[in-house]
C-alpha cells in the first residue's frame, strides 16, 4: 500500500517532457505498489483533472485515489488528515509527487517488516543513497544543503540528522550520549536523503499526537531522534544500484533531468514508453527525438538533447544539453544551451538561451537573450533584442509586495516536505489562462521592463537572496563565484591548519580520542591557553602578594596539567612580567625601563626557579626578542638595557647570552636586529668576563 | 471482450516496463496472447481471414511498439499472420476442390468436407516444415483468384442450394478459426521445445576433448552443452563473464552443477584464450534476414577473435528469433542503452556529475549498450530447431516462416494516422 502526496501544479510540470507525477506513479506501479493515495492540496482541481484524464485510473492492479484538502499547508497537516480519514491501516510508503526513482521497494519493505517484528518501535525506514556533496559549496548535487547523518553501522539505525548544519564553522556537534550508548557510529556527509520513507501506521498517530509537527524531516525525524521517552526508532536503507531523487529546486530539476537523459533512471527514460509519453527515439550521443519534428538541415542538435513532438527548428540553430517540449517553434540562428523549454514556446530568430527555464506559451521576440539562471514563467513575452539579466525571474504577475510574509510562507512550504519548485512557478500557474487575458487588456505593459512588446514583470531577489539563487539555479555556479568560495576555504584552511572539512565518511569509535591528527593544532592552541593561565596566576600573585613558593606551586600544577616544559614556564612567566611592566602606567621609555627592572628584581626568584638550565635562559631571551618584535614593540629600544639588567640580576647567565648570539649568527638579517643592538654588550661580555659590574652600572 | 482488452493491456505494460526477460518467454506469451485474440475475434461471413489478420495486426502493432527492441514479439506476430494466411489458403484450395466436387455431386456429405481441409492444412504445414518450401510464385498467383472465389461460390450457387451452402460456409468459418488456433498451438509447442530440438543436435557438433567458448548466459547454450554432456561427451567450457551484467557467472555455476569442466574468464581475456578454443557457441537475441546476429554485447569482439584464429563461430537460435527484417531497416531498433549504474557506482562518481559547478554540462558519459551486431560473414553456422544453416541461407528459412505481406506490421496505420 502506498500513500502519496503532492503539491498540485508542481507535479504536473514537465520533466523531460513528461509530467513529473508520471515518473512517480510509473515507478510505484512497477515497484508493485497496488494502492496509491494522492493527497492534493493547492491546485487540487488541476491534479485531479489530470489524473482522471490519464491512464492511471484505468490500470489493472493499480488503484489511484485522490484525497483533496484545501486547508492543509504542510506535510504534517496532510498526514493528520489522512489519519482522520482512516484510509491507511498497514505499513505505507510516504513520498512526494516529485520523486524520480527506479528502486525496488521489496527489499526495503521486507527489512522494515522484519525490524518491526523484532522491535515494535521501529516506525520508519528512510531510503538514502550515496552521493558526495561538493567540497566547495557545501551543497549536494541536487542543490540541497550538506546533510550530516549518524548511523549505527550494524543496525542501520539513524541516530542523528542535520540538514541545516553551519558549514562555515566546519564543525558539527554530536551529543556525547550517542557515543556512550552505541558501540560504534558512523557519521556520513555523503548520503543523500531520497525522501522515500517506509512508515508504520504509528507515524500517522504520532503526527496527530504532536499537532505542531509540520515538516517531515525538521520536526518529525528530529523530534523522534531527540525524544527518548517513547523510544521510537528510525532506520535507514541504503540503495546502491538504483536511483532515487526528489525535485526540490531548480538545481535538482536540472540535475535530475540530466540523470534521466543519461539513463540512470532506466527504464524510466524518454525512449521507453512508461507512461503516455509518445515514442522518442534515442540516437547517437544521447539525442532523443520524437517521431514528428521538423528540423532544418543546417540545424545542429547537439548531445544530450530531447526534442518533443511537433517542434519546428529553423536554419543554423544549435541546441545542446537541453530539453525542448512539444509544439515549439524555434527560428533560425537560435542558440540554446543547457536550457529547458516547455511546450508551445515560440522562439524567434537569433535568440540565445543559456541555462534557462522557459515555461509553456512563452514568446521570445527576435534577438532576445537569456542569461544563465533565468526563469520565464507562463506566457511571458520577451521584447526584441532584450537581454534578461542572469538569475532573474519573469512573470505575468506582480511580485508579491509583502515579501516578508511571503518568504515566511515559502519557508513553511519548504519545510513541509511538499515543496513547490519555487514559489513563483506555483503562484503563476495557479491561474493560468483566464486571468492572463484579462490582465493583458487592463494593464499596459511598461516597455522598459522587458523591451518593446514585452509582457511581464521581472521579480527582484529577496534580501540576501542572490547567493541562494546561485545555489538553487539551473545554471551552474559561475566560475568567479566558485573561485571566491575556493579562496574562502583556503583562508579557512590557513587559519585552522587542519582538516576542518570532514572526511566524506568515517567511523568513530567511542574510545578513540580524536587525538591522531590534531597534535599540531592542539599544541598551538594549548600553548596560548597555557600562557594565559600563567599570566593570570602571575597577576594574581602580584596583586594579592602571594609568596613566590605558592606561585611556583601553582605554575607547576599548570605545567603538569598542560604537559609543558620548564622552559615554557620560564618563557610564559617572563612574558607576563614584561606585560605587567608594560601595563603599569608609564610616561616615557625610561619609566618603562624602570618598571621592568623593578618587576624583574622583585620576581627574579620566581623566574630563577625555572631557569635551571642554560636552555631555559636562552628561551627567555628568545621570548623577549619575540615580544619586542611583535606584541610589545615599546620594549625594542630597551632590549639591551633589560637584557643587561637580567644579566645583572643573575637571572640570565653570560653563557646563555653568548650562546644566543652564536645561534643568531646563522639567522636572517631581519632576525639580527637585537643581536646588533646588543652587540656592544655582547662584545663586552666576551672581552671582560669578570668583575666589571661597576663600570657598566654607571653606563646603564 | 473487455477481458481481452485487459489481457492485452497487462502484457503491454509488461513489455513497456521491460519486465519481460528472455525472448523465449516473450515469444511464448505473445503467441498465447494472439491465440486468445483470435479465439475472441468474431468472424464475418465473407473474408474471414482478413478480419483475423486485422485483429492480429492491430494488437500486434501495439505489442511491437511497446518494446521495439524485443524483436521476438514482432516475429511471433508475423508468424501468426502467416499462419492465418496459410490456413486460409489451404482452406480455400480445399473449398475450390470441394466446389469442383460439389458441382459434380451436390449431396456430398459434410464429413468429407470436414476431414479434407484439416488434412490439407496439416499437410501444408508439414510440407512447409520438412521440405522448407518457399512461397512459390504459383501460390502467390493462386492467392488472387481465391479472394474472388468465395463470393463466386455463393453467387453461382442455385437458390435451392443456398441454405446448405451457408451452413457449409459457417462451418468452414469455424474451421478457419479452429485451424488457425491449432496451428498457433503448434507454434507455441515449437517455441516450448526449441531448446530440446536444438540440444538434440549437440553431439553432432561437440566432439570429444574439445574446448568450447561462450559469453554471457543463454538458456539455449546451457541446454546444448548439457545435452552433449549427457551423451557422455567429455569437453571443457570457457565462459566469458559477460560484463557488465555478469550473467556468465550464473552460467558457470549452472554448468559446474551439471558436472561440466568450466573455466571462467573475463571478457577481455577472450582473445588470449581463443587459440585454445575449438568452437565458439553462443546464443543470440535475434537473427536478421541477412544472417547478421543481434547478440549480447561483447560478442562481436568474440566473433572477430574467432575469425582471426579460424575458430568456428556457432550461433544457436530458436526459430522464434528469426527476424524477417534486415538490420538496415529503420524500424529495427538495434540496441538498447541500459542504466549506467550497472557499470559504475553512482555514489563514487557523484562528483563527476555535479552540474552545479563547471560548465554545467555533463563531462562524464556512460554508455551501456545491451547488444552487439555480429555481421553474417563472421558467423560460421546457425543451429536452429530445424537443423544447421549457413548465414546466407537465413533468408530462405525466413521465407518459409513469414509471408512477405506482413514484413511491415506498423506501416499500415502510421500512414493512416
Amino acid at each position: 500500500m502506498g500513500a502519496q502526496k503532492k503539491r498540485a501544479s508542481k507535479v504536473l510540470l514537465p520533466l523531460v517532457n513528461v509530467p513529473m507525477i508520471n515518473f512517480t506513479l510509473a515507478w510505484l506501479e512497477s515497484a508493485g505498489v497496488e494502492e496509491v493515495f494522492v493527497f492534493c492540496c493547492a491546485h487540487s482541481k488541476q491534479v485531479i483533472d489530470y489524473l482522471e484524464s490519464s491512464e492511471w485510473f484505468s490500470q489493472p492492479n493499480f488503484s489511484v485515489q485522490t484525497i483533496e484538502s484545501h486547508n492543509s499547508v504542510s506535510a504534517g497537516d496532510a498526514l493528520r488528515l489522512i489519519y482522520e480519514r482512516n484510509v491507511i491501516h498497514g505499513d505505507f510508503v510516504l513520498i512526494s509527487g516529485d520523486t524520480v526513482s527506479n528502486m525496488s521497494l521489496t527489499q526495503a519493505l521486507q527489512e522494515h517488516k522484519e525490524r518491526r517484528k523484532k522491535d515494535n518501535n521501529a516506525v520508519m525506514t528512510m531510503v538514502i543513497k550515496r552521493s558526495k556533496p561538493s567540497q566547495i559549496t557545501h551543497q549536494s548535487r541536487l542543490g540541497t544543503d550538506e546533510l550530516f547523518m549518524a548511523i549505527d553501522p550494524d543496525t542501520k539505525q539513524l541516530l542523528y540528522y542535520e540538514d541545516k548544519a553551519d558549514c562555515s564553522k566546519g564543525a558539527i556537534y554530536l551529543d556525547k550520549l550517542l557515543l556512550a550508548d552505541n558501540t560504534s557510529i558512523s557519521l556520513h556527509n555523503d548520503k543523500q536523503d531520497c525522501y522515500i520513507d517506509i512508515c508504520s501506521p504509528e507515524v500517522l498517530s504520532l503526527f496527530t499526537d504532536n499537532f505542531d509537527y509540520q515538516h517531515l524531516r525538521r520536526h518529525f525525524v528530529k523530534g523522534l531522534l531527540v525524544d527518548d521517552i517513547m523510544g521510537y526508532k528510525i532506520f535507514t536503507h541504503e540503495i546502491h544500484s538504483s536511483y532515487a531523487a526528489r525535485i526540490d529546486n531548480f538545481r535538482s530539476y536540472d540535475t535530475i533531468s540530466k540523470d534521466i537523459i543519461q539513463r540512470w533512471t532506466y527504464p524510466f527514460v524518454p525512449d521507453v514508453m512508461f507512461s503516455e509519453n509518445s515514442g522518442t527515439k534515442l540516437e547517437r550521443h544521447g539525442m532523443y527525438r520524437a517521431s514528428e519534428i521538423w528540423q532544418s538541415r543546417s540545424a545542429q542538435i547537439g548531445p544530450f538533447t530531447v526534442i518533443g513532438n511537433g517542434t519546428k527548428i529553423g536554419d543554423n540553430t544549435s541546441i545542446s544539453n537541453s530539453v525542448i517540449g512539444k509544439g515549439c517553434t524555434i527560428g533560425a540562428n537560435v542558440s540554446i544551451e543547457g536550457s529547458y523549454v516547455w511546450d508551445n514556446v515560440i522562439i524567434e530568430d537569433g535568440c540565445e538561451l543559456r541555462h534557462a527555464i522557459v515555461c509553456d506559451g512563452v514568446i521570445m521576440k527576435s534577438g532576445a537573450l537569456l542569461e544563465p539562471g533565468v526563469v520565464l514563467s507562463f506566457k511571458v513575452v520577451i521584447g526584441q533584442q532584450f537581454v534578461v539579466p542572469s538569475y532573474s525571474k519573469v512573470s505575468l504577475f506582480q511580485q508579491p509586495t509583502k515579501q516578508d510574509s511571503d518568504e515566511e510562507l515559502e519557508y513553511a512550504d519548504n519545510s513541509s516536505g511538499i515543496v513547490d519548485i519555487s514559489p513563483m512557478v506555483g503562484t503563476v500557474d495557479k491561474s493560468n489562462g483566464e486571468i492572463t487575458s484579462e490582465l493583458l487588456e487592463k494593464q499596459c505593459w511598461s516597455t522598459s521592463q522587458l523591451g518593446s512588446g514585452g509582457v511581464g514583470h521581472i521579480w527582484s531577489f529577496s534580501e540576501g537572496g542572490y547567493d541562494e539563487e546561485l545555489r538553487h539555479s539551473v545554471a551552474p555556479i559561475p566560475a568567479d563565484k566558485l573561485a571566491e568560495l575556493i579562496q574562502a576555504i583556503d583562508d579557512d584552511l590557513e587559519l585552522t591548519q587542519d582538516g576542518s572539512i570532514l572526511p566524506p565518511s568515517g567511523e568513530l569509535k567511542p574510545d578513540s580520542n580524536y587525538s591522531e591528527d590534531d597534535d599540531n593544532e592542539d599544541s598551538r592552541d594549548e600553548s596560548i591557553y597555557f600562557e594565559k593561565e600563567v599570566e593570570a596566576t602571575f597577576l594574581r600573585a602580584v596583586h594579592e602578594n602571594i609568596s613566590v613558593d605558592h606561585v611556583v606551586l601553582e605554575v607547576n600544577s599548570l605545567r603538569l596539567s598542560y604537559n609543558r616544559l620548564a622552559a615554557d614556564c620560564a618563557g610564559a612567566l617572563f612574558y607576563s612580567m614584561m606585560k605587567l611592566a608594560l601595563e603599569t602606567p608609564h610616561g616615557s621609555a625610561s619609566e618603562l625601563l624602570q618598571n621592568a627592572t623593578n618587576i624583574v628584581t622583585k620576581w627574579k626568584k620566581l623566574l630563577k626557579y625555572y631557569l635551571a638550565d642554560i636552555d631555559e635562559e636562552i628561551e627567555v631571551v628568545l621570548k623577549f626578542e619575540e615580544m619586542c618584535l611583535e606584541s610589545a614593540k615599546e620594549f625594542s629600544p630597551l632590549f639591551t638595557k633589560i637584557l643587561w639588567h637580567l644579566y645583572d640580576q643573575e637571572v640570565i647567565q653570560e653563557d646563555a647570552i653568548l650562546k644566543w648570539d652564536d645561534e643568531k649568527k646563522e639567522a636572517d638579517e631581519s632576525d639580527k636586529v637585537f643581536v646588533k643592538q646588543a652587540e656592544k654588550f655582547i662584545q663586552w661580555l666576551r672581552e671582560a668576563p669578570e668583575e666589571d659590574d661597576d663600570e657598566e652600572e654607571e653606563s646603564g | 471482450m473487455p477481458d481481452m482488452q485487459g489481457l492485452v493491456n497487462e502484457f503491454l505494460i509488461k513489455l513497456k516496463k521491460r519486465k519481460m526477460e528472455g525472448s523465449q518467454a516473450t515469444a511464448k506469451q505473445t503467441a498465447e496472447l494472439l491465440r486468445a485474440v483470435i479465439s475472441q475475434q468474431r468472424v464475418p461471413y465473407s473474408n474471414q481471414s482478413a478480419a483475423l489478420i486485422d485483429a492480429v495486426k492491430s494488437v500486434g502493432e501495439l505489442l511491437i511498439s511497446a518494446n521495439p527492441i524485443e524483436l521476438a514479439v514482432g516475429n511471433i506476430v508475423r508468424r501468426v499472420l502467416h499462419i492465418i494466411r496459410e490456413e486460409d489458403l489451404s482452406l480455400t484450395t480445399a473449398a475450390m476442390a470441394g466446389l469442383n466436387l460439389s458441382s459434380v455431386s451436390d449431396d456430398d456429405d459434410d464429413a468429407e468436407h470436414d476431414d479434407h481441409p484439416v488434412l490439407s492444412a496439416a499437410a501444408v504445414a508439414a510440407a512447409a516444415r520438412s521440405t522448407l518450401r518457399p512461397p512459390s510464385l504459383q501460390t502467390l498467383l493462386e492467392d488472387v483468384p481465391d479472394g474472388t472465389a468465395i463470393p463466386r461460390t455463393s453467387s453461382s450457387g442455385g437458390d435451392s442450394e443456398g441454405k446448405s451452402k451457408s451452413a457449409d460456409k459457417s462451418s468452414r468459418t469455424r474451421k478457419l478459426k479452429h485451424d488457425v488456433i491449432e496451428a498457433v498451438n503448434e507454434l507455441i509447442q515449437d517455441i516450448n521445445t526449441c531448446h530440446e530440438q536444438i540440444a538434440e543436435q549437440a553431439v553432432e557438433h561437440i566432439h570429444q576433448n574439445e574446448v568450447i567458448l561462450t559469453l554471457g548466459s543463454s538458456r539455449t547454450v546451457l541446454e546444448f552443452l548439457c545435452a552433449a554432456k549427457e551423451k557422455k561427451r567429455s569437453f571443457r567450457v570457457f565462459v566469458a563473464e559477460g560484463a557488465p551484467r555478469y550473467q556468465g557467472h550464473l552460467l558457470a555455476k549452472e554448468l559446474v552443477s551439471r558436472g561440466l569442466q568450466t573455466t571462467l574468464i573475463t571478457d577481455s581475456a577472450v582473445f588470449a584464450m581463443i587459440s585454445r578454443v575449438n568452437m565458439v557457441i553462443v546464443g543470440a537475441h535475434a537473427v536478421m534476414a541477412n544472417g547478421g546476429v543481434i547478440a549480447p554485447v561483447g560478442l562481436n569482439m568474440v566473433a572477430l577473435a574467432a575469425q582471426r584464429h579460424a575458430v568456428p563461430f556457432v550461433v544457436l537460435a530458436g526459430s522464434h528469433k528469426l527476424c524477417p527484417l534486415y538490420p538496415h531497416n529503420p524500424e529495427v531498433l538495434l540496441n538498447e542503452l541500459r542504466s549506467p549504474s550497472e557499470l559504475l557506482d553512482f555514489g563514487e562518481f557523484s562528483e563527476c556529475m555535479d552540474f552545479g559547478n563547471g560548465a554545467g554540462s555533463p563531462l562524464l558519459h556512460v554508455v551501456n549498450p545491451t547488444f552487439d551486431y555480429v555481421p553474417p560473414k563472421l558467423v560460421s553456422l546457425f543451429i536452429t530447431d530445424t537443423g544447421g544453416h549457413n548465414p546466407s541461407y537465413m533468408y530462405r528459412l525466413i521465407a518459409d516462416y513469414y509471408s512477405a505481406d506482413d514484413l511491415v506490421v506498423q506501416r499500415r496505420t502510421t500512414t493512416g494516422s
